[in-house]
Protein backbone atom coordinates (compact mmCIF):
# COMPACT_ATOMS: atom_id res chain seq x y z
CA UNK A 1 0.00 0.00 0.00
CA UNK A 2 1.13 3.52 -0.76
CA UNK A 3 0.70 5.76 2.25
CA UNK A 4 -1.03 9.09 1.73
CA UNK A 5 1.78 10.73 3.68
CA UNK A 6 4.58 10.01 1.30
CA UNK A 7 7.04 12.73 0.28
CA UNK A 8 7.96 10.51 -2.65
CA UNK A 9 4.35 10.51 -3.86
CA UNK A 10 4.17 14.28 -3.31
CA UNK A 11 7.11 14.71 -5.67
CA UNK A 12 5.53 12.47 -8.30
CA UNK A 13 2.17 14.30 -8.17
CA UNK A 14 3.95 17.65 -8.25
CA UNK A 15 5.97 16.50 -11.26
CA UNK A 16 2.81 15.37 -13.07
CA UNK A 17 0.98 18.61 -12.31
CA UNK A 18 2.32 20.49 -15.32
CA UNK A 19 1.34 19.96 -18.97
CA UNK A 20 4.91 20.47 -20.23
CA UNK A 21 6.23 17.78 -17.90
CA UNK A 22 3.50 15.37 -18.94
CA UNK A 23 4.39 16.05 -22.57
CA UNK A 24 8.04 15.35 -21.79
CA UNK A 25 7.13 12.02 -20.15
CA UNK A 26 4.98 11.07 -23.10
CA UNK A 27 7.71 11.75 -25.63
CA UNK A 28 10.25 9.87 -23.48
CA UNK A 29 7.93 6.85 -23.46
CA UNK A 30 9.04 6.12 -27.03
CA UNK A 31 12.78 6.66 -26.77
CA UNK A 32 15.69 8.37 -25.02
CA UNK A 33 15.99 12.02 -26.06
CA UNK A 34 18.32 14.94 -25.58
CA UNK A 35 17.21 18.17 -23.90
CA UNK A 36 17.40 19.88 -27.33
CA UNK A 37 15.09 17.28 -28.83
CA UNK A 38 12.67 17.65 -25.92
CA UNK A 39 12.67 21.44 -26.21
CA UNK A 40 11.72 21.54 -29.91
CA UNK A 41 8.04 20.42 -29.83
CA UNK A 42 7.42 22.31 -26.59
CA UNK A 43 8.54 25.61 -28.15
CA UNK A 44 10.45 26.29 -24.95
CA UNK A 45 13.87 27.62 -24.22
CA UNK A 46 16.59 25.18 -23.29
CA UNK A 47 16.78 26.44 -19.65
CA UNK A 48 13.01 26.15 -19.25
CA UNK A 49 13.02 22.53 -20.42
CA UNK A 50 16.04 21.83 -18.26
CA UNK A 51 14.10 23.12 -15.24
CA UNK A 52 11.16 20.83 -15.97
CA UNK A 53 13.47 17.86 -16.44
CA UNK A 54 15.03 18.58 -13.04
CA UNK A 55 11.58 18.40 -11.42
CA UNK A 56 11.00 15.07 -13.17
CA UNK A 57 14.40 13.85 -12.02
CA UNK A 58 13.65 14.74 -8.41
CA UNK A 59 10.49 12.62 -8.67
CA UNK A 60 12.69 9.86 -10.15
CA UNK A 61 10.55 9.81 -13.26
CA UNK A 62 13.46 10.69 -15.54
CA UNK A 63 17.08 9.55 -15.58
CA UNK A 64 19.70 11.68 -17.27
CA UNK A 65 23.10 10.75 -18.69
CA UNK A 66 25.67 13.04 -20.22
CA UNK A 67 27.30 11.98 -23.49
CA UNK A 68 29.81 14.58 -24.69
CA UNK A 69 27.83 17.81 -24.79
CA UNK A 70 24.45 16.09 -24.90
CA UNK A 71 22.22 15.50 -21.93
CA UNK A 72 20.21 12.37 -22.74
CA UNK A 73 16.98 11.74 -20.82
CA UNK A 74 15.05 8.55 -20.47
CA UNK A 75 11.86 7.57 -18.74
CA UNK A 76 11.93 5.75 -15.41
CA UNK A 77 8.29 4.70 -15.02
CA UNK A 78 8.41 2.89 -11.66
CA UNK A 79 7.08 5.82 -9.55
CA UNK A 80 4.00 5.97 -11.80
CA UNK A 81 3.03 2.58 -10.39
CA UNK A 82 2.68 4.20 -6.93
CA UNK A 83 0.26 6.72 -8.40
CA UNK A 84 -1.87 4.01 -9.97
CA UNK A 85 -1.79 1.90 -6.75
CA UNK A 86 -2.89 4.91 -4.76
CA UNK A 87 -5.96 5.47 -6.92
CA UNK A 88 -6.79 1.77 -7.32
CA UNK A 89 -9.01 1.41 -4.24
CA UNK A 90 -11.26 4.27 -5.25
CA UNK A 91 -11.65 2.76 -8.68
CA UNK A 92 -12.36 -0.67 -7.14
CA UNK A 93 -15.17 0.80 -5.06
CA UNK A 94 -16.91 2.12 -8.15
CA UNK A 95 -16.15 -1.01 -10.10
CA UNK A 96 -18.21 -3.05 -7.62
CA UNK A 97 -21.21 -0.84 -8.37
CA UNK A 98 -20.51 -1.01 -12.09
CA UNK A 99 -20.36 -4.81 -12.14
CA UNK A 100 -23.85 -4.83 -10.67
CA UNK A 101 -24.93 -2.24 -13.23
CA UNK A 102 -23.58 -4.53 -15.99
CA UNK A 103 -25.82 -7.33 -14.70
CA UNK A 104 -28.82 -5.01 -14.36
CA UNK A 105 -28.40 -3.71 -17.94
CA UNK A 106 -28.22 -7.32 -19.18
CA UNK A 107 -31.51 -8.02 -17.41
CA UNK A 108 -33.12 -4.88 -18.86
CA UNK A 109 -32.02 -5.80 -22.37
CA UNK A 110 -33.25 -9.38 -21.94
CA UNK A 111 -36.60 -8.11 -20.67
CA UNK A 112 -36.94 -5.79 -23.68
CA UNK A 113 -36.07 -8.60 -26.08
CA UNK A 114 -38.63 -10.81 -24.36
CA UNK A 115 -41.29 -8.15 -24.64
CA UNK A 116 -40.54 -7.79 -28.34
CA UNK A 117 -40.75 -11.55 -28.85
CA UNK A 118 -44.04 -11.74 -26.97
CA UNK A 119 -45.42 -9.00 -29.16
CA UNK A 120 -44.37 -10.69 -32.41
CA UNK A 121 -45.60 -14.04 -31.15
CA UNK A 122 -48.83 -12.39 -30.03
CA UNK A 123 -49.31 -10.84 -33.46
CA UNK A 124 -48.50 -14.11 -35.19
CA UNK A 125 -50.95 -15.96 -32.94
CA UNK A 126 -53.62 -13.40 -33.60
CA UNK A 127 -53.01 -13.70 -37.32
CA UNK A 128 -53.24 -17.49 -37.15
CA UNK A 129 -56.46 -17.24 -35.21
CA UNK A 130 -57.86 -14.78 -37.68
CA UNK A 131 -56.90 -17.04 -40.56
CA UNK A 132 -58.36 -20.10 -38.80
CA UNK A 133 -61.71 -18.41 -38.30
CA UNK A 134 -62.05 -17.74 -41.94
CA UNK B 1 -9.92 6.74 -13.35
CA UNK B 2 -7.90 9.94 -13.65
CA UNK B 3 -7.31 13.09 -11.63
CA UNK B 4 -7.19 15.84 -14.28
CA UNK B 5 -7.00 18.67 -11.74
CA UNK B 6 -6.38 19.16 -8.01
CA UNK B 7 -10.05 18.94 -7.13
CA UNK B 8 -11.37 16.41 -9.61
CA UNK B 9 -11.68 12.70 -10.11
CA UNK B 10 -12.88 11.34 -13.44
CA UNK B 11 -14.17 7.80 -13.71
CA UNK B 12 -14.83 6.32 -17.15
CA UNK B 13 -16.55 3.01 -17.79
CA UNK B 14 -18.11 1.39 -20.87
CA UNK B 15 -21.30 -0.66 -20.66
CA UNK B 16 -22.53 -3.17 -23.17
CA UNK B 17 -25.96 -1.57 -23.49
CA UNK B 18 -27.60 1.34 -25.34
CA UNK B 19 -27.49 4.77 -23.72
CA UNK B 20 -31.27 4.84 -23.22
CA UNK B 21 -31.03 1.92 -20.77
CA UNK B 22 -27.96 3.22 -18.97
CA UNK B 23 -29.78 6.52 -18.47
CA UNK B 24 -32.76 4.66 -16.99
CA UNK B 25 -30.54 2.66 -14.65
CA UNK B 26 -29.04 5.94 -13.42
CA UNK B 27 -32.25 7.94 -13.06
CA UNK B 28 -35.05 5.56 -12.03
CA UNK B 29 -35.12 5.18 -8.21
CA UNK B 30 -36.03 1.48 -8.17
CA UNK B 31 -33.18 0.71 -10.58
CA UNK B 32 -30.58 2.87 -8.82
CA UNK B 33 -31.27 0.96 -5.59
CA UNK B 34 -30.36 -2.28 -7.36
CA UNK B 35 -26.76 -1.39 -8.16
CA UNK B 36 -25.49 1.71 -6.36
CA UNK B 37 -25.36 0.19 -2.90
CA UNK B 38 -21.56 -0.13 -2.72
CA UNK B 39 -20.69 -3.14 -0.57
CA UNK B 40 -22.72 -6.20 -1.44
CA UNK B 41 -24.22 -6.63 2.05
CA UNK B 42 -25.41 -3.03 2.24
CA UNK B 43 -28.76 -1.73 1.02
CA UNK B 44 -29.51 1.60 -0.61
CA UNK B 45 -32.74 3.29 0.40
CA UNK B 46 -33.75 5.82 -2.24
CA UNK B 47 -35.91 8.07 -0.13
CA UNK B 48 -36.18 10.89 -2.61
CA UNK B 49 -35.06 11.22 -6.19
CA UNK B 50 -36.75 14.01 -8.10
CA UNK B 51 -34.79 13.91 -11.33
CA UNK B 52 -35.37 17.38 -12.76
CA UNK B 53 -33.46 20.65 -12.36
CA UNK B 54 -33.82 21.81 -8.75
CA UNK B 55 -35.20 18.41 -7.69
CA UNK B 56 -34.01 16.86 -4.44
CA UNK B 57 -31.98 13.73 -3.93
CA UNK B 58 -31.93 11.76 -0.68
CA UNK B 59 -30.13 8.45 -0.43
CA UNK B 60 -29.50 6.42 2.72
CA UNK B 61 -27.23 3.39 2.80
CA UNK B 62 -27.92 0.75 5.45
CA UNK B 63 -25.21 -1.62 6.64
CA UNK B 64 -25.63 -5.19 7.94
CA UNK B 65 -25.03 -4.05 11.53
CA UNK B 66 -27.52 -1.20 11.39
CA UNK B 67 -24.98 1.37 10.20
CA UNK B 68 -26.37 4.31 8.28
CA UNK B 69 -24.81 6.66 5.81
CA UNK B 70 -26.96 9.40 4.37
CA UNK B 71 -26.41 11.70 1.44
CA UNK B 72 -28.46 14.57 0.09
CA UNK B 73 -28.20 16.67 -3.00
CA UNK B 74 -29.95 18.63 -5.72
CA UNK B 75 -30.18 17.91 -9.45
CA UNK B 76 -28.78 20.79 -11.46
CA UNK B 77 -28.99 19.63 -15.08
CA UNK B 78 -31.11 16.83 -16.51
CA UNK B 79 -30.69 16.26 -20.25
CA UNK B 80 -31.90 12.75 -21.13
CA UNK B 81 -30.28 10.53 -22.16
CA UNK B 82 -26.87 12.17 -22.05
CA UNK B 83 -26.17 14.58 -19.22
CA UNK B 84 -26.98 14.52 -15.53
CA UNK B 85 -25.49 16.96 -13.03
CA UNK B 86 -26.17 16.94 -9.31
CA UNK B 87 -24.65 18.23 -6.08
CA UNK B 88 -24.17 15.94 -3.11
CA UNK B 89 -23.08 16.09 0.48
CA UNK B 90 -22.89 13.35 3.12
CA UNK B 91 -24.75 13.82 6.42
CA UNK B 92 -21.52 13.24 8.27
CA UNK B 93 -19.49 15.31 5.93
CA UNK B 94 -15.89 14.18 5.75
CA UNK B 95 -15.27 15.66 2.33
CA UNK B 96 -15.22 19.29 3.51
CA UNK B 97 -18.27 20.47 1.63
CA UNK B 98 -20.51 19.83 -1.30
CA UNK B 99 -19.27 17.94 -4.36
CA UNK B 100 -20.56 18.38 -7.90
CA UNK B 101 -21.09 15.20 -9.92
CA UNK B 102 -21.41 15.36 -13.71
CA UNK B 103 -22.41 12.26 -15.63
CA UNK B 104 -21.97 12.20 -19.39
CA UNK B 105 -23.25 9.30 -21.50
CA UNK B 106 -22.11 8.70 -25.07
CA UNK B 107 -23.19 5.83 -27.28
CA UNK B 108 -21.26 4.10 -30.02
CA UNK B 109 -22.42 0.97 -31.84
CA UNK B 110 -24.77 -0.02 -29.06
CA UNK B 111 -22.25 0.45 -26.27
CA UNK B 112 -22.38 3.30 -23.82
CA UNK B 113 -19.47 5.10 -22.23
CA UNK B 114 -20.20 6.82 -18.94
CA UNK B 115 -17.83 9.60 -17.87
CA UNK B 116 -18.36 10.71 -14.31
CA UNK B 117 -16.57 13.84 -13.13
CA UNK B 118 -16.57 14.43 -9.39
CA UNK B 119 -15.53 17.93 -8.39
CA UNK B 120 -14.59 18.20 -4.71
CA UNK B 121 -14.54 21.38 -2.67
CA UNK B 122 -10.76 21.20 -2.22
CA UNK B 123 -7.73 19.13 -3.03
CA UNK B 124 -7.67 17.81 0.58
CA UNK B 125 -11.30 16.71 0.23
CA UNK B 126 -10.55 14.83 -2.98
CA UNK B 127 -7.48 13.14 -1.54
CA UNK B 128 -9.41 12.11 1.57
CA UNK B 129 -12.15 10.59 -0.58
CA UNK B 130 -9.63 8.65 -2.65
CA UNK B 131 -7.88 7.48 0.48
CA UNK B 132 -11.16 6.23 2.00
CA UNK B 133 -11.94 4.37 -1.19
CA UNK B 134 -8.49 2.87 -1.10
CA UNK B 135 -8.87 1.47 2.43
CA UNK B 136 -12.19 0.03 1.38
CA UNK B 137 -10.81 -1.46 -1.80
CA UNK B 138 -8.03 -3.19 0.11
CA UNK B 139 -10.44 -4.58 2.67
CA UNK B 140 -12.66 -6.11 0.05
CA UNK B 141 -10.01 -7.29 -2.33
CA UNK B 142 -10.45 -8.68 -5.76
CA UNK B 143 -11.39 -12.18 -4.68
CA UNK B 144 -14.68 -10.81 -3.40
CA UNK B 145 -15.64 -9.62 -6.84
CA UNK B 146 -16.16 -13.23 -7.88
CA UNK B 147 -18.51 -13.84 -4.98
CA UNK B 148 -20.29 -10.63 -5.81
CA UNK B 149 -20.81 -11.68 -9.41
CA UNK B 150 -22.10 -15.08 -8.30
CA UNK B 151 -24.59 -13.43 -5.93
CA UNK B 152 -25.87 -11.17 -8.70
CA UNK B 153 -26.42 -14.21 -10.91
CA UNK B 154 -28.28 -15.87 -8.04
CA UNK B 155 -30.61 -12.91 -7.63
CA UNK B 156 -31.32 -12.57 -11.32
Amino acid sequence: MVSDRSPKLDRVFHALAHPARRTILRSLADREQSLTQLAAPLKMSFPAVSKHVRVLERAQLVRRRVVGREHLCRLHAAPLKDVSDWTEGYRAHWERNFLRLDALLDQMQAAEADARRQKTKGNAGWRREAEGSR
Amino acid sequence: MTTPSDREVVITRTFDAPRRLVWEAWTRPELVAKWLHGWDDWRLEVREMDVRPGGALRWIWHGPKGEQMGLRGVYREVVPPERLVHTEIFDEDWTGGETLVTLLLTEETGRTTATMTILYSSREARDAAIQTGMADGMEVGYQRLDRLLASIDGEA
